[in-house]
Order: C-alpha cells, then structure tokens, then sequence
C-alpha cells in the first residue's frame, strides 16, 4: 500500500494548531483516550519495603554490613582517617582536597609532603588527584554512599578527582534503600554513589573511573573532630 | 537508518563478529540478572507484578498525574514546558538556549533526544552538543545510530572505536579499552567545564514530590549537573511514579534488568535548582514534558507498553534481537520494546512504515518473562499485527498466504495438495518466484517433504486392531 492510498484512507494529516498551546494539546488528547477506558489500573496495595534483602541485613551490625556491600561494589572502606592517608602515601596521591569540616579530623595524620586545600577550585580540577568530603549518611543493604547538597557544598569536589573519600557519621548509617527515600526529605539534589565511576560500553569490559572517581572510598566514624 | 530493509534481511547481513559480540553480551547480561533476581528474593515475579501494576494505574490516571507533577515541579522552582511533537520538542531546547546565549550543551543519554534528533537539529542551529555517555560519544562521532537503548554500541568492537579516536584527534592508535576510556575522560571533563547547559533526560519523576530521578554508570549526569548552571530536563509523559516510597521498587528491578547490578552506581534525585550555599551546579531547571507519539499510543489497544522503564532486558533475552542487533529494527527502539512501540509511535496515518516489525518475533514469550514492568509483549505484538493486518498493510518478505488459506479451509482440496505436493521433492524451490522462500533458501534447505504422513499414521492407528 503507497503512501497516498493511506492518504486517502485517513484524509490529510491534521494541520498543527497553532491557537491552542501544546500543554493543552496534549492534556486533551491524554484526556480523550482515557474517556474510553471501562475501568482504570487500581493502585496495588503494596509495601515497599518488598525490596529490602533482609538475609544480608538478618540483625547484622550495620558498619560490618555496609563493609561487606561496599566490598562488592568495589568501594574501599577504610578503618579509620589515618588509613586513608597511609593508602594515598602508598599510592604517591600527595595533592587533594579536604572539606573544611573534616579537616581537624585528618589534619594530624598528613605529612608535610601533602599539599591539601580546604577549598575546592573548579578551574583547576585536574590537580586534585583526591578528595575527601562528609556524606550525608550510608545505605548498608546496598553499600551505598549519600552525599547531599546540605552537608557538601561542592557537588564537584567529590567527583572529578581520581580517587575520593566519603567520611560517613556512624548514626547517619541507613539500613535499607526504602530509609534511604525517606531521608532525601527536603535536599534539593541528592546523589547516592555505590561503587567507583564505570562503564562496560566497550565490549563489555568493565574499566572503572570513565567520569568519576576510578578510586572510590569510605570510613566510618564515630563523631568528627570538631 | 537502513532504507526499508526488513528485520530478517538485515540479520542475514550482519557481519558475523558483529552478530557474535551481541549474541554474547546480551546473553551474558541476561544470565546475570536472573541469578541476582532469584538469589535474593522468594518471589522476583510478584515484584515485577506490582511494578507493573502501579505503573499501568499512572498511565490510566495521567490526566490527573500530569497536571499534578507539572504543579510540584513548580513549587520546587522548576520551570515546565511541554512539547506536543518532536520539532516542538527541539524549539522549546533552542529557545531556552537562545535566551541564555548559550552555544555549548553537554548530554547525557536520553532515549527522547534521539527520538527528536536533537544532537542533529542543535549542530544545524550552530549549537556544540556534546554526549556525554560513552556509548554515546562514540556513536556521535561516528555519526552512527545506538543499536540497544542501555549498551549504545553493543555493534562495536575495540578496534573500530580505537579507529575513530584517532580520527577524531584523541591519540594515536590503541585499542586497549583501558586506555579508550581513560582519553574520553580527559576530552569530556573539559567539555563539561565549558558548557553552559547540560540536557538530561529522566528515569523516573516523583508524583508526590515532584523529584526527578536520574541513574547513570559512568557519573556523566552527575558530572553534566555539577559544572554547568542551567538543566534541561527532557521528559516523556509517561516517567511518572506516584510517591517516594514507589522508588525503591523500580530502582531495584531497573538497576537489575538494565546491568545486573543492585542499584546503578550513581543515582540522583534532583528538586531543584541549586541552594545558593552551593557552589557548583544549576540556577535554571527546565522541565520538557515531551508528547511526540504517546498520546497515540495511549489511545490504541496497546498502553500496558508505556510502562516500559527502558532498562532493555527483552532485547537481551529476545532470539530476534541476539541475531538481528539494533539496527534491524529501523527505529529509536528496538527489540521486542522497539517492535510494539516504534509502529505505534509512528501514529494512525504512519503505522504502515513499521507495521513489519511486530512480525520479527517468534512470540517465545522471553521478552514477557523478563521484563521488570510485567508488559505482555507478546500479546501486544499480536494485535498489532492483526492490526496491519485489518488495515490491509501489504508487508514485504511475507510468504503470500491467499492459497494456503483457500487450502487450508477445504479439507478435500487440502488432502490432495498434501500428497500432490511430493512433487517439492523434485522442484528447485530455491527457483520458486517468492521471495520469502527465496531468502529463506539462501542458508537452509527444505526438508524433504513428507505431506500426508500423519494422516495415514492416523488412519492406521484408529483402525481397530
Ligand atoms: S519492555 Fe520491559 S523489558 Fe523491555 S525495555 Fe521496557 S521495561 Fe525493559
């Protein structure tokens, strides 16, 4: 069948109506189509908290839990700030980033061949080779890192440098994912990191680190340095 | 993309490593996904049930839910737009451009950008559209089409992307993937640092709270969000889910569908623009609620495929899609999904350009068992065809099955047809003048033709012994 006998069949095509706003266009087309159904889809009474994994959680310390899921996300979880910085020694990362509030917690444990700001300059983002920021809280179930607008206030601190460090508040561990929704509360953008920067999209071969941290990492404590 | 070619033709000339690395990556992926699906729940199947149900009861309230969404969106700051048609759809991103003097965009990958062709219309306009993705990335400097909605260039391998760098200035020739990726870093996050405007699209938008839900691997979005100062958001009418408390459920399965992972790496849930303390990201969310075939869509027989959340397990799993890749089908979607949605979204005057696809199925219903938003794919695919068929849409490739049915009603004429046909045994049917037969023929041979066996047997067997 041509072109033109479908033409025919169903007349022109309807010339856009330039009077009517396509907010309204589509508003009455959605409206239309919905007139006719007999009855509509019901919203299931469901729970969601369906999805949590309770076996990996099972009364677990939620730290030993975290530490196993981050494991298999390939996040590293250190146990404690002087490990970090003994890991980014071995690794020869000696130029970085610390949030000024974290900054008491690991001042100590740099050497003077560490040259660390306590301010994040985005036109110099390359010379950073670390970071390491507070998280807004942890998901144990998922191994999951929060980080929100509130408590960073550099969303790129934590992202364009090699490898990045997230200083996790024991209290602020979340157990499942649904608590994790729950706490996004009134955040304007938050972002929930689990596992380093990847991409499978040559050939399938897994290489972390394509935008984000090829290096990511984590530690729990119990309260900052204040 | 590919002329008129059928699904079936393009198959046969897929290169043969091309076919076996798309065999295998989507096999592997499939696997995968159902290990960590059935390790770790009871029941993965009452899961996708109610995904399915909750996203179906948004597609038959839409007509509350969008003026709802589009509300919220406005309390939390965000300015909403919406586009009827694809060229509407492109204006809106021109305008909101234009009026920031903006000439450099970052992209994540959106399904609705390619559908629109945005990346085509902005070059034309003068605009520098980069895609941020990978996959992408590659794909727009080869000027190629994605072929599988989550794994762009599942068609590629190592060597033609190790090609196209080098072309494209990014280093001499290498292929190893490690050191691909790590020259895409370096080119991306100075395009990032000098754009203005990132375009995004969304995995899922909030009902309650009007949030936007976006999900990536690679950090790209996250990255696009934290370097430029405007955010535009493309949106198809159908991302919504009712509440926060609904997320967990479709971040679950999508993360597990689409990669096999518990939860993508990084997932974003985006208010708002930026709270002035923060330094890095937009001042300016746009929203662009993006019609272009949805609406015809919810007006057929087929909305359950609307609830489709993109994540590209039936194409992983379909025996079509492993054989035939991505751009068999012609379209922005393929697979089983691009099979029902791609004609649908063509509307009533244009379904006839597509009304071929939903016959590049076997119905084995993998595509059904997969998928995490519990659409009967095969159903659908079923009453589209009846549809082209009610419309009398002529279907190249299509053995011409007037005779058979003449045949095949009248039982007498039948029985003869059956042993006369013996004669098969002694034609070359490759010479036949039907082209279906003749494709068919050109890598497998006609068994020999046995017409009339099983009646006899089953005369033999009645007769009392
Ligand atoms: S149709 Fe279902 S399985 Fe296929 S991409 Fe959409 S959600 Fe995934």
């Amino acid at each position: 069948m041509s072109l033109w006998s479908e033409l025919l069949e169903f007349g022109e095509p309807p010339r856009p109506d330039y009077t009517i706003s396509d907010r309204d266009q589509i508003l009455t087309r959605v409206s239309k189509a919905l007139e006719k159904l007999p009855n509509r889809a019901l919203m299931p009474l469901y729970d969601s908290k369906v999805v949590i994994q309770h076996s990996v959680l099972a009364g677990r310390d939620p730290v030993e839990v975290l530490g196993e899921r981050m494991q298999r996300v390939n996040t590293k979880l250190f146990p404690n700030p002087a490990a970090i910085v003994t890991y980014l020694e071995s690794q020869g990362w000696l130029r970085g980033y610390c949030a000024p509030a974290l900054w008491r917690t690991f001042k100590a444990h740099f050497g003077p061949n560490f040259k660390v700001e306590l301010h994040f300059e985005s036109r110099r983002l390359d010379d950073y080779q670390f970071s390491i920021t507070l998280a807004g809280g942890a998901i144990a179930e998922t191994g999951t890192i929060i980080l929100t607008d509130e408590i960073s206030s550099s969303r790129l601190s934590s992202l364009a440098p090699w490898a990045h460090f997230a200083v996790i508040l024991r209290e602020d561990i979340l157990l499942d994912v649904p608590a994790g929704i729950r706490a996004l509360g009134l955040d304007r953008s938050t972002i929930w990191v689990t596992g380093p920067s990847k991409t499978a999209d040559v050939e399938g071969i897994l290489i972390e680190g394509v935008h984000g941290p090829g290096v990511q990492g984590a530690v729990v404590i119990e309260q900052r340095v204040k | 993309m590919n002329g008129r070619k059928s699904v079936d033709q393009a198959a046969a000339e897929l290169s043969a490593e091309t076919q076996a690395s798309v065999y295998h990556s989507t096999k592997v992926t499939h696997e995968k996904r159902t290990k960590l699906l059935f390790d770790q729940y009871k029941n993965p199947d009452q899961l996708r049930q109610w995904a399915g149900e909750v996203k179906q009861h948004v597609i038959d309230n839409l007509d509350s839910y969008l003026p709802a969404v589009e509300a919220r969106m406005q309390q939390n700051g965000i300015k909403v737009h919406w586009a009827a048609t694809a060229s509407a759809a492109c204006h809106t991103v021109l305008d909101i451009l234009v009026a920031r003097r903006a000439y450099r965009v970052v992209k994540t990958k959106t399904m609705v950008s390619e559908e629109i062709r945005l990346g085509r219309f902005l070059q034309h306009h003068g605009i520098e559209s980069v895609e941020t993705d990978l996959g992408e990335f590659i794909v727009q400097i080869d000027k190629d089409h994605p072929s599988h909605i989550v794994r762009p260039i599942i068609h590629k391998n190592r060597r033609e992307i190790a090609q196209s760098f080098e072309r494209e200035g990014l280093g001499a020739y290498n292929d190893d993937p490690k050191t691909i990726t790590m020259r895409a870093r370096e080119h991306l996050r100075h395009k990032y640092m000098e754009a203005d405007v990132a375009i995004t699209g969304a995995n899922f938008v909030s009902a309650e709270s009007g949030r936007i839900v976006l999900v990536t691997n690679e950090g790209n979005s996250r990255f696009c969000l934290a370097a430029t100062r405007c955010h535009i958001a493309l949106i198809g009418i159908e991302k919504i889910v009712p509440r926060d408390q609904d997320l967990p459920l479709f971040l679950n399965l999508l993360g597990r569908s689409a990669t096999a992972q518990e939860l993508t790496v990084y997932t974003e849930f985006i208010k708002g623009p930026r709270h002035e303390d923060q330094l890095d990201g937009s001042d300016e969310v746009h929203v662009i609620f993006v019609d272009n075939g949805r609406t015809d869509v919810l007006e057929s027989d087929c909305t359950e495929i609307l609830r489709c959340i993109r994540c590209g397990a039936c194409l992983n799993v379909c025996p079509v899609y492993r054989q035939a890749s991505g751009h068999a089908y012609r379209s922005v979607y393929p697979g089983p999904l691009g099979a029902v949605l791609s004609p649908l979204m063509m509307g009533k005057r244009l379904f006839f350009e597509k009304a071929d696809l939903p016959k590049a199925s076997s119905l084995c219903g993998a595509c059904h068992e997969v998928c995490p938003v519990n659409i009967p794919i095969p159903d659908l695919l079923l009453r589209l065809r009846n549809r082209a068929h009610v419309r009398g849409v002529a279907m190249e490739g299509s053995p011409p099955m007037g005779a058979w049915s003449v045949l095949a009603s009248q039982p007498l004429a039948w029985r003869t047809a059956l042993s006369a046909s013996r004669v098969l045994n002694r034609l070359p049917t490759d010479l036949l003048p039907i082209p279906a037969l003749q494709a068919w023929e050109q890598s497998r041979a006609l068994p020999e033709w046995r017409g009339g066996a099983f009646r006899k047997w089953l005369a033999e067997r009645r007769r009392p012994s």
